[in-house]
């Protein structure tokens, strides 16, 4: 599964299936099951199509039907998210596994 | 126009050294599918940065991978990686792991078997060399010894 078509052309894996969505949706969009399941069975019928080492399938799916300038801005400028001060990522992380520990032991 | 990654990361992280990125041009590797997806144990990996419950998170440059129980729960699961906008994937989890799915199409009869556990790390590993020559093996063996006989691979 590839949504990164420039990358998975030069790391030339054996078998690739892309969807032109922006990274981090190469399964579909959140709470949409049916497109997710199109999107894998797709993905899954391409182990029995593909024949020729290095073949990117490349799906029919549009990302946004009223925006097709998406691709223009993704991935520039502001796209990474700010990363929090480390204290404030050490309480989040604590706090997540505390959560669960809790719950481990109930 | 697809969105010309390696360019725009150079750009992205312009205050870095210039990333090396992996360029095979021989022809891959090549192993044929033994036998239809719907007779097969098929393995499912992650680059998302998955978690299951209290799981440590991963940091930079690591190279580690976690092991997520096939019937995971959404409440189960959460996100840890900085490479991409996590929000939609925190959501859902099914945007760059979709577990629920491949679940379903395995109850249907379209996948034989899906491997348990499911496997997870978090992609901003930088090093190339890490990757090839630590985590991939490792998973290897593991395929190897679960029996997989297709090994699907979702990147974040």
């Amino acid at each position: 599964m590839t949504s990164a078509l420039d990358i998975t052309q030069a790391v030339n894996p054996p078998r690739a299936v892309f969807v032109n969505f922006p990274l981090g949706h190469q399964t579909g969009k959140p709470h949409q099951p049916d497109l997710q399941r199109q999107i894998v069975r797709d993905a899954l019928r391409a182990f029995e199509t593909i024949s020729e080492p290095g073949t990117i399938v490349e799906l029919p799916y549009v990302w946004d039907a009223h925006d097709r300038q998406w691709e223009a801005t993704d991935y520039t400028g502001e796209f990474l998210p700010p990363r929090p001060p480390k204290e404030d990522a050490d309480q989040a992380e604590a706090m997540r596994r505390a959560r669960f520990a809790d719950a481990n032991v109930k | 126009m697809p969105v010309e990654y390696i360019p725009r990361t150079r750009e992205l992280y312009s205050s870095y050294a210039p990333y090396r990125w992996v360029v095979n041009t021989d022809t891959p590797p090549w192993t044929p599918l033994r036998k239809p997806i719907a007779q097969s144990k098929l393995a499912v990996m992650t680059s998302g940065g998955i978690l299951y419950r209290d799981q440590p998170r991963f940091h930079r440059e690591d190279a580690s991978y976690r092991l997520i129980p096939k019937n995971a729960t959404p409440d189960d699961l959460s996100v840890w990686h900085f490479g991409y906008r996590t929000a939609d994937a925190e959501a859902d989890h099914n945007c760059v792991f979709p577990l629920a799915r491949l679940r379903e199409l395995e109850a249907e009869g379209a996948i034989g078997e899906l491997a348990d556990p499911a496997y997870s790390f978090m992609g901003g590993v930088y090093s190339a060399r890490k990757v090839r020559e630590e985590l991939a093996p490792k998973i290897a063996d593991d395929l190897k010894r679960a029996h997989a006989d297709a090994f699907f691979l979702v990147p974040a």
